[in-house]
Order: structure tokens, then sequence, then C-alpha cells
């Protein structure tokens, strides 16, 4: 997912075309493997989740969509994505700053500790929230005397989301931030910039598309999220279901159609976060290898 | 320079001060929605149709005796997974479980109910009934007609997980005492035969209904053990025929339970209604509904008027066979217990 930024513009060798040898053959039979894979694995399913959806009729697609729960589901859903989402971007770009800014000892700690979420199944992720704020906790009894429902209520979900997916966005944020280099802060800041201007007009607008790159992946894989999520649900219906635990549902109580309908759903979101995910990532690359370009230059 | 796209950028802290907000108020939200009329029914997997029916039918009667308006959410999955979520703060203002262990460990580990719960609705908390099944495709091609069947060599053998399925547990029980049975009380050939069983399963759901979509719709295993209305509800679902019940020589009476939680009624102000929510089951209306959706009535007039739906056959308790859930519990389905040792084996 984040090897679009492998430098490439920056550091890479000026190397032109050598011929790379392989014979014609092999490239067009490699090329043939790819795209049967990916029909295989990617649009194949993808067709398959959309004819199901439509497969008794557009009126049962619309009444799946429609329904009490369903529309529970989807506010419930981008409900946490629109908590999630800002407060991890904000997380994320004062992450960013302070690895790409400053240097500390156990910099590359928390570097690693940032990712760990990453590395954590969401199972586990989920489980780690029962334990710390189930009512059989210290803190879950006192939460639950304060009439507080965390677990197995809307803010649980919107914890784990927020847990799952802080990653994200400074993963994003961290490599433009790094290769946009604080030459022009430090000239804004010797122009008589005060530090909230400097952050404002400078900064920000340097990272701007890195931080439009990580709302769009945070947003997806908040909406997708599964795992972590079913743990902390308690799966109220109407209540406590998120779209990805609706389709579950709606699976096992022989809803077929209607499972599909909103699958269909999420998959359109993904969809559109792909395609912005498209256009936004070809700015983002631009932006690090300008910024990579300019630097040498400057410096000499 | 590149043109300032974010021209009024906004600082993580007013960000921050935003979605804190917001979280805030959600939790109030929440909290607060459990103080109007509403209650939760906490389930396990295959009831999903029958408490929506009977929703429906208690919501009706409740607004005609009291004229009260009442939501009744409901929540569903394997057992001892629902159990254990609600003994972790799911506030649970009725539990309708798969079997009594589960409701014991909720008023064992959490207190929120006493520990004779079992007394306090007739029939030790059991509105109905149901038994295991085994349910096969169309024609039985391969040729099953009892539980000894089901060890034969090359059958795919469908039944969820007993971790966390209660269905599954009961599932296990009705084996190992039609083996017992069988030779009389011999022990180690019980554990042998359920041993041989569970080698044929090639995939344990944690779930009965997720057993049921495996088997149903996914085409896999070539006999499913199930619940007797989770066999006769997929007849209906996807049609007689695709699939066919075999109902086996002997089997296990399956009793789940249905209660109250008392430290969440208190907390919601919900006991009367959770309570009559419960003791309307046992009417003819409540009965009905039950009957209708494939579990057995308790009322004899109602068993009647369904009485070709559910075949007479030998059923033995788990009082009777195991003395108790509790013990088969801690001999079968503990950690280390026989079921551990079993799947462990079958490595």
């Amino acid at each position: 997912m984040f090897e679009n930024f492998g430098f490439t513009g920056a550091n890479a060798p000026h190397s032109r075309r050598v011929g790379v040898g392989e014979p014609p053959g092999v490239r067009r039979a490699l090329l043939a493997i790819t795209f049967a894979f990916l029909g295989l694995f990617l649009f194949l399913p993808l067709a398959a989740v959309f004819t199901e959806a439509f497969a008794k009729g557009l009126g049962v697609y619309l009444a799946a969509i429609s329904s009490q729960e369903a529309r529970a589901a989807i506010r419930l859903t981008l409900t946490t994505a629109a908590i999630a989402v800002p407060l991890n971007v904000g997380f994320g770009l004062a992450a960013a700053w302070l690895v790409a800014r400053f240097e500390f000892p156990g910099k590359q700690f928390l570097a690693t500790l940032i990712d760990l979420p990453f590395s954590v199944s969401p199972v586990i992720s989920g489980m780690l929230f029962v334990l710390l704020l189930g009512v059989r906790t210290p803190m879950g009894e006192w939460l639950a005397d304060h009439g507080l429902r965390i677990i197995f209520a809307e803010p649980g979900i919107v914890l784990a989301t927020i847990f799952v997916t802080f990653p994200i966005a400074a993963r994003e944020l961290i490599p433009v931030m790094q290769a946009s280099g604080q030459d022009e802060e430090e000239a804004a800041i010797v122009l008589g910039a005060s530090g909230f201007q400097m952050f404002t007009r400078v900064t920000l607008p340097n990272v701007r598309w890195g931080v439009v790159y990580g709302v769009v992946l945070c947003a997806a894989r908040a909406m997708g999220e599964f795992g972590a999520v079913s743990v902390v649900s308690g799966h109220i219906r109407g209540a406590t279901n998120t779209m990805p635990l609706y389709v579950e549902i709606l699976y096992n109580d022989y809803e077929f159609s209607a499972a599909f309908a909103v699958a269909s759903l999420l998959a359109l979101l993904s969809i559109v976060t792909l395609t912005l995910k498209h256009a936004v990532g070809r700015r983002v690359a631009s932006q690090i290898k300008h910024a990579g370009e300019e630097l040498p230059r400057l410096a000499a | 320079m590149p043109s300032n796209a974010l021209s009024r950028p906004v600082s993580s802290v007013q960000v921050l001060a935003l979605a804190a907000g917001v979280f805030l108020l959600i939790a109030g939200r929440t909290s607060a929605a459990w103080s109007a009329q509403a209650i939760l029914n906490v389930s396990y997997d295959p009831t999903r149709e029958l408490y929506q029916d009977y929703n429906s039918v208690f919501v009706k009667y409740w607004k005609a005796r009291t004229g009260q308006d009442v939501t009744i959410n409901q929540s569903h999955g394997g057992s001892g997974k629902q159990a254990r979520a609600v003994i972790d703060g799911l506030d649970a203002d009725v539990v309708t479980l798969g079997l009594a262990y589960d409701v014991d460990s909720i008023a064992a580990k959490a207190q929120l109910l006493p520990a004779d719960w079992q007394k306090r609705l007739p029939e030790n908390s059991c509105p109905y009934t149901s038994t295991i099944v085994l349910l096969v495709r169309k024609g039985n091609p391969k040729g099953i007609h009892d539980w000894d069947d089901l060890v034969k060599p090359g059958v795919e053998v469908i039944t969820p997980n007993p971790k966390t399925s209660g269905g599954a547990r009961w599932n296990f029980l009705a084996a190992w005492g039609y083996a017992l049975k069988k030779d009389n009380g011999d022990e180690a050939k019980a554990r042998d035969f359920v041993a041989r069983l569970y080698r044929n399963v090639p995939v344990l759901d944690s779930g009965a209904r997720g057993s049921t979509t495996t088997f149903a719709e996914r085409g896999i295993g070539d006999v499913l053990i199930a619940w007797e209305n989770e066999a006769l509800m997929s007849l209906k679902e996807f049609g007689p025929s695709r699939f066919e019940v075999i109902t086996p020589s002997v089997s296990v009476l399956a009793e789940p339970p249905v209660a109250w939680v008392d430290k969440v009624v208190e907390r919601h102000g919900t006991a009367r209604i959770a309570r009559s929510y419960l003791e309307y089951l046992y009417t003819p209306e409540g009965q009905s509904v039950i009957a209708r959706n494939f579990y057995r009535p308790r009322l004899a007039s109602i068993r009647e008027k369904y009485r070709a739906q559910f075949p007479d056959l030998p059923l033995f308790t788990v009082d009777e066979v195991f003395g108790g859930w509790s013990a088969a519990q801690k001999k079968f389905f503990a950690d280390g217990a026989i079921f551990d040792q079993i799947v462990q084996g079958a490595k």
C-alpha cells in the first residue's frame, strides 16, 4: 500500500532504460498471468457482488439498502469514519512533524510504535478494549457507575476504529514531511512569521496532498474494518452494527440479496476511494520528487 | 510555491477538540437511549426468525395491555460468545441462550442474576425445546440414516465449534449419548466414536447459523448436525427440493433457557416489561409463534396442532446421561477437557 513512496524521484540514479533482457514472449506471458490473476481475484468477485446484489431486482436492492437497520448501519459507519479520520490526521500531522523535524533519543522506537496497530491482528485490538474497558475491569466499572457505555456501544466502535487506523495518516505524512524539508519554514520564521502562521501557511500547504491521501486511505479502512469492531460491537441490530457487520448478519439471516446489496455499497465506497487515491497519489509522488530535486540546488 | 489549496486549514487542536466533543455526545446519547422503553434481548444464533416474529407479536400485546410502546433490540451470536459479551458488559435485559450453562456462567462470573434463576419461570425456564437431527442433501447420496453413518470414512460432517456455540455442545452430547447407549455405557468406546466423528469435520464455524450457511449456501459437507428448528428452517428457506431431514434413532432433549438479568433491568427500570416479555412465551399465543418457527412448544394443545412437524423419537436429557450441564461442561468442553484432547489428537 505504501510502496509508491520508494523515493524514486529523489534518489534513483539517472539510469536510462538499459535493456533488461526479457524476450517479448516472457513479457507477454507475465502480462497474461498478471491480468488472469487480477481478473480471477479482483474483477470476478467484484462482478459477483453486484450480480448477486441485483439478482432479485432493483426493488429488493433499494429496499435492502434503505431499510431502517441498513440506514442505521450506514449512519454508524459514516459517523465512525467522520470521527476517526480527523483525529488520526491530526495525530498523523503531529507525529510526522516530530519525526521529520527533530532528533531525539528513541525516535526510531517511536516510529516503530506508531506502526504497532498494523502488526497486531484487528481481533486482538478489539479484545484489548474489552479487556481494558469491559465492566469486569476497574476502569469499565467506573464508567458503568457513571452511566457511560463504551464497550458494546458506539464509542467502543469508534475507539477500535481509531486504534486500527491510527498509523495510516502518520505513515503517509512522514515521508512527505521529510521530503519537503524545513528551509521554507526557516525562511518564514526569519521573515517574522509566528509558529502558527508558519504551520498554516508553509508546512500544511507543503504536505497538503499527503494529508488528503491520508484522509482517503484512513476513511477507506475505517469504513471497512470488521475484526476489531466485531469484538466490541455487541451486534445489536439497528444500534451497534456497522456496514461490514450488517453484511454478515444479513448473510446469516438467509437474506443473501440484501447482504450483497449492502456489500455493493461498501464496494462502491472502495472504488471511489481507489479513484481518489489514484488521483491524489500522483500529486503526492510529484510533490516528493519536486521537493527532492529542489533541495540539492538550494544547497549548492 | 504551490497554490494554497487548503486556504483555511484548521489546527489539529481544534480538530481534536471537535472530535472529543462528538465522541462524548455519542456516549451521552447512547446512555440516554436506554432510558426509553426499550429492552435488549441477547440471544443465540438460530433464534433470529423466532424472535423477529415473537417481538412483533409481543409489541402489539404490550401496547394493547398497557398502552405503552416498547422497542425490542436483538443481538444474535454463538451462545457461549454471547454469554461472554454479557459478562463483559453487553447490556442485556433478557438473555435467551442455547443452554443453561451459559446463563449459569453469567450468574457465577458477573453476579448479574441469582444462581437459582432457573426456578423463576415454569419448565426450568425453558419455554421451548428442540432436539438434534441430521440434515442431508436431497436423495441422501451418502446413505445417512443414523449417528453411526457419520463416522464412516469419506463422509464430511458439518457442526459448529463447541467452544463458542451452544448448538455444537448439544450436537456433541447427542453423539456421545448415542454411543453410550449403543455400547452399554462404555466411555472409552464413546470417546473413540466421537473422536472419529470429529475427524470427519472439515470446518468448525463459531455458531450454528454459520454452519448452516456453510452446508446449505456454500455447499460444503455431506451432512449437517443441526438443531431440529434450524434444519426445518433451512427446508423452508432453501426449499424441500434440496435437503432432507434425517431423524436419528435417538437424540438429546435440548432445552434452551430464558432469563431476565436482574442487575440490568434494575438499572434500566425495565423489570416488569422484561419479565412479561418472557412470561408471554408460555401463553398459547407465544407457544404458537414458537411452534411455527419450528421449536417444540411446551403447551400440549399447541403441540397437538403441530404434531406432523415434530416426529416422536427417544430423547435423553443432559441431567439423565451427564449429570447436568456443569458436570458436562467440565468433563467435555473446559480447557484441556475431552473436546480439546480429541481435536489435538486429530492433528
